[in-house]
């Protein structure tokens, strides 16, 4: 056993150590918990890094334990994991962070952080997963560790959250555990590998793998809040702000997102599934969720509720490019896992600075936030602004690369639902930027928690939404820079199309 | 001279007789035999590991004349399983009862239960099973009303009764087989059995008896006031290991001695049983009031899932995909035994902190004990099959085997059942969040917290992860 080997576990243990440490302290051991959180969050960060420079030059990193004869639980590191494991490692980074500020004062830390560096761990273990067996073993510890950070206030309404969150998440992981043991049933054990290991089958079977698609896409979509199974996001909305901007842009919704790319890439073959005739019904339902998001997030006034329909909206962006058949497409949907992921991230981040700095929660108490905290709203508004697509932020290449792909595939109709939803995006989005920047700011505010001093909040709080707004500016600017986003995501769209 | 296979059985009884001998001692001297007894089982695991399978002829007397004792992988695991927790439960047990009476009552019968669990599971005829199992039967129910309250005589007597007309229905077809073949050792009858209106008389009688004392739907009507109503360690014995080795029995029967006659109908009804036991022991279980009613409601579902395995079992031809479901099996066994033991532990602290168990009533209980909520949560996660806790291995090999052997309509029972107990295991520890104050520390009596969390960590995370010892235990391919 080398180096190679190992790294995706201790990549995968890196953060699920020190949770369960966490979760052994004292409630007062401030120091302790925090110096194991970030020691954890940046080992992570570090041996990602050394992942992104070895899979680039073509090393093989594979950890594989065998559980029983056929059922091998296997952490791979290609390059579709890589991003997804580089998004989740850096932006639990900052969400760490952020989540020491936020949590500063209330109670049962030792359990927050612990379940926190669990439901990181999950997410890593989602993202290098090799095979469906192993995707459905973190998948469901996915669950497993964020049901107690929706749930943690404890308030009836977080209960309530929190059992909607399960009775969802259970329900979609049964569907798609059938999904992948009627599979495996059929293919016998087979790893992820580019272009899919199905199309070999007899066609005898082929129907029996458009019903087994439609199992594992209802386990997935639940996650990636695909209508009509989104119910749980905005109910989850209860949970505190980092929960909330980790399940959102890092954990949950991507974790469901990206096992859908998987499904279509690595399981099917886009070609393969496109033969089958998966692509134009999974294109319809991430269309809908796309325009049916973003009308919800137009008549919401809470301002997380309103991000929430957002995400649904948002996400559904990934599946359709995982539903054209093209490189291009490709690039756009699989670029947007890490675009949606730090624009998202910050707009929650500045949701949860105004909740916790002013009391401010609706988007009718907006009113002239942006002259108390510029800087939060700068934030804010790269992130929305991105949202809509105006260049050059990073949302901006996504959508750009969706619209080409589209026009490459033939597939003109996206071009309308990606004009419409950018309108809808603005029709939400731009009244915010109005109040928060043009109205003049109330007397008092709802709840002045921190008062103005040197920053316009704690530093805890202001520096990861800077820092994020600054990934998205980055993102977009230098798209064509070597290990961007972009790059990586052709990158990927060559190995999967490739001869 | 010594064997292990004797060993294991008389060094719990030895230690039975010395803790009865001497009263005063009897908390010290119980966990020394405890120990004891899980060195020999170790012993007993290690030479079946090595050597494939044991028999043993005790003073020289082979069958048919005189007592034979044997072990192969399937009695090695449950025994090695049993074992260890037997050794958490007697540890909880330490720490749990006050000194006193209870506890002077409880050491000797506790490890005369035990010894009669390993005589069972290392029984070579049907006739020193009939002992074993009547032994098991009456000390399990000593031991079940050892809290002396009204409710707990009660169920306890029902229990006994019920348990002995089980071993009366089983003995009645030991009686036949006899009768019809000469001879009581399993191998010799495996052998000796043809499909014929005695043996298959034999088999329904046996199995009906060891379906009543197994609990299987509709004869489970007397476990969950049983095992609600003893004291903690005694329910996480009760559910964990004395219902397993009814279970085990019954396996035995249907795979080696009655192989020939098993019919894929017979099967099939056993396989409708277990589904039963699946809906209504979950859904019951989700509509309890009580913690520990909820848990014995619990056991009435998984021994269901139990027998849904004979029906696919029964399809598959002799070859991996049998092996592997065979193991699986005794995977989901083994995980529901730590699971169950480690949640009735739990439950116990519970009730002792809060004074009651009344799931809508825990609210802040559950917060102050975070090592018991812990144990109840992974407990919870092997009880419901999720990763990676050994039974969601077992039930990806069940489902499988289902789905390759044609048999597709049992899948729909297998997800109904683990969002049944989904529901039921949240609905307590949704209790563990509100706005009390926070704990102080993760661990506040480590002598009764750290069993049950052990035990449940066992079943949610090793047994899973590390399974496939098992294969080579039972002596198949795939494995180390």
């Amino acid at each position: 056993m080398n180096l190679d080997q190992l790294l995706p576990a201790v990549i995968v243990l890196s953060s699920f150590l020190p949770g369960v440490f966490i979760f052994l302290l004292k409630e007062e051991s401030h120091l302790l918990r925090g110096v194991l959180n970030m020691t954890g969050a940046i080992v992570k960060v570090l041996l990602v890094g050394v992942m992104i420079w070895g899979v680039f030059h073509g090393h093989v990193y594979e950890t594989r334990l065998t559980l029983a004869p056929g059922l091998d639980l296997v952490l791979h590191a290609d390059a579709l994991a890589v991003l997804f494991a580089t998004l989740s490692s850096v932006l639990w980074l900052v969400t760490t962070i952020y989540a020491i500020g936020y949590l500063e004062h209330s109670p049962n830390r030792s359990r927050f952080f612990g379940f926190f560096s669990l439901c990181v761990s999950a997410t890593v273990g989602v993202a290098l997963a090799g095979n469906l067996l192993t995707f459905v073993v973190f998948y469901e510890v996915l669950t497993l560790a964020t049901y107690p950070l929706v749930a943690h206030r404890g308030t009836p309404d977080a209960t309530r959250g929190g059992k909607i969150y399960l009775a969802y998440t259970m329900g979609g992981g049964a569907l798609l555990l059938v999904g992948a043991v009627w599979l495996q049933a059929l293919s016998g054990p087979s790893d992820f590998v580019h272009g899919g290991f199905l199309s070999g089958l007899h066609p005898d079977v082929w129907g029996q793998l458009v019903a087994i698609f439609f199992f594992l896409l209802a386990g997935l979509g639940v996650k990636a809040a695909l209508v009509p199974l989104h119910g749980w996001l905005p109910q989850s909305m209860v949970a505190p702000a980092p929960v909330s901007a980790l399940l959102h842009a890092v954990a949950v919704v991507k974790a469901g997102a990206f096992g859908i790319v998987r499904v279509v890439y690595d399981v099917y073959g886009v070609g393969f599934a496109d033969a089958l005739g998966l692509l134009t019904p999974l294109g319809i339902l991430a269309t809908i969720t796309i325009l049916y998001g973003s009308g919800m997030a137009l008549t919401q006034d809470g301002l997380k509720k309103r991000l929430a329909y957002s995400t649904v909206s948002q996400v559904s962006y990934i599946a359709l490019g995982a539903s054209i058949l093209g490189p291009i497409a490709t690039i756009g949907g699989v670029v947007h896992l890490v675009h949606q992921g730090i624009m998202k991230i910050t707009l929650f981040f500045c949701a949860g600075n105004y909740a916790e700095t002013l009391g401010v929660h609706k988007v009718s108490q907006m009113d002239g936030v942006g002259r108390r905290m510029p800087w939060t709203t700068l934030a804010f508004s790269v992130g929305a602004l991105g949202m809509i697509g105006i260049p050059p932020i990073a949302g901006f290449v996504s959508k750009w690369y969706l619209a080409m792909g589209a026009v490459e595939a033939d597939a003109y109709w996206v071009l309308l639902i990606l004009a419409l939803s950018s309108l809808l995006n603005a029709g939400y989005f731009l009244p915010i930027l109005y109040r928060a920047w043009f109205r003049p700011p109330p007397k008092r505010w709802p709840e002045e928690h921190i008062p103005a001093g040197r920053f316009e909040t704690m530093g805890a709080l202001l520096w990861p939404p800077l820092i994020t707004a600054a990934f998205c500016l980055v993102a977009g600017l230098f798209a064509a820079a070597p290990f961007s986003p972009l790059e990586w995501a052709t990158l990927i769209a060559r190995r999967e199309y490739g001869p | 001279m010594l064997d292990s296979l004797a060993l294991a059985v008389s060094v719990p009884l030895i230690g039975a007789l010395l803790v009865t001998a001497v009263p005063g001692r009897v908390q010290g001297l119980g966990l020394l035999a405890a120990l004891a007894t899980l060195a020999t089982v170790g012993l007993v695991t290690a030479e079946v590991w090595q050597q494939g399978s044991l028999r043993s002829d005790l003073g020289g007397w082979g069958a048919p004349l005189g007592i034979s004792l044997a072990a192969d992988g399937l009695s090695a695991a449950l025994l090695a399983m049993a074992a260890l927790v037997a050794l958490a439960v007697s540890v909880y047990a330490s720490g749990y009862f006050s000194r006193g009476e209870t506890e002077t009552h409880f050491w000797p019968l506790w490890l005369l239960l035990w010894a009669a669990l390993n005589g069972l599971l290392l029984a070579a005829d049907l006739f020193n099973l009939y002992v074993t199992l009547e032994l098991l039967g009456l000390t399990a129910a000593a031991l079940g009303a050892l809290t002396g309250t009204r409710a707990a005589v009660e169920a306890s007597l029902r229990y006994l009764l019920v348990g002995l007309l089980g071993s009366l229905a089983y003995l009645l077809g030991v009686a036949l087989l006899y009768t019809a073949y000469g001879t009581l050792d399993m191998a010799l009858l495996g052998a000796a059995v043809r499909p014929e209106p005695i043996a298959g008389s034999a088999l329904v009688l046996m199995t009906a008896g060891l379906a009543l004392k197994a609990a299987l739907f509709p004869m489970h009507f007397w476990l969950p006031p049983a095992h609600a109503n003893a004291p903690a360690p005694v329910s996480a014995a009760l559910s964990a290991l004395v219902v397993k080795a009814a279970f085990y029995l019954m396996l035995r029967l249907w795979l080696d001695v009655f192989a020939p006659l098993v019919t894929p109908w017979a099967a099939g009804l056993m396989g409708l049983l277990g589904a039963l036991a699946v809906f209504w022991g979950s859904w019951r279980a989700l509509r309890a009031e009580r913690l520990k009613l909820m848990a014995a409601y619990s056991t009435v579902a998984q021994i269901g899932y139990l027998c849904l395995f004979l029906p696919v079992l029964t399809a598959l031809p002799a070859g991996d995909a049998r092996e592997d479901l065979l193991v699986a099996l005794l995977l989901m066994a083994l995980t529901h035994g730590f699971a169950k033991a480690g949640l009735f532990l739990a439950a116990g602290l519970v009730q002792r902190s809060a004074g009651h168990d009344r799931i809508d009533d825990l609210g802040g209980t559950a917060q102050h004990m975070p090592a018991t909520t812990f144990s109840i949560g992974l407990a919870g996660i092997a009880l419901i099959g999720l990763p990676p806790s050994g039974s969601f291995v077992g039930k990806w090999i069940l489902m499988r085997s289902v789905i390759e052997s044609g048999q597709w309509w049992w899948i729909p029972v297998i997800l109904v059942g683990t969002l049944l107990a989904a529901a039921y295991v949240f609905r307590v520890l949704s209790r563990a969040f509100n706005l009390e104050p926070t704990p102080r520390r993760f661990v506040t009596q480590a002598r009764t917290e750290v069993p049950a969390l052990l035990l449940a960590l066992t079943s949610a995370a090793v047994l899973g992860l590390a399974a496939r010892p098992l294969w080579r235990l039972l002596g198949f391919e795939g494995g180390l």
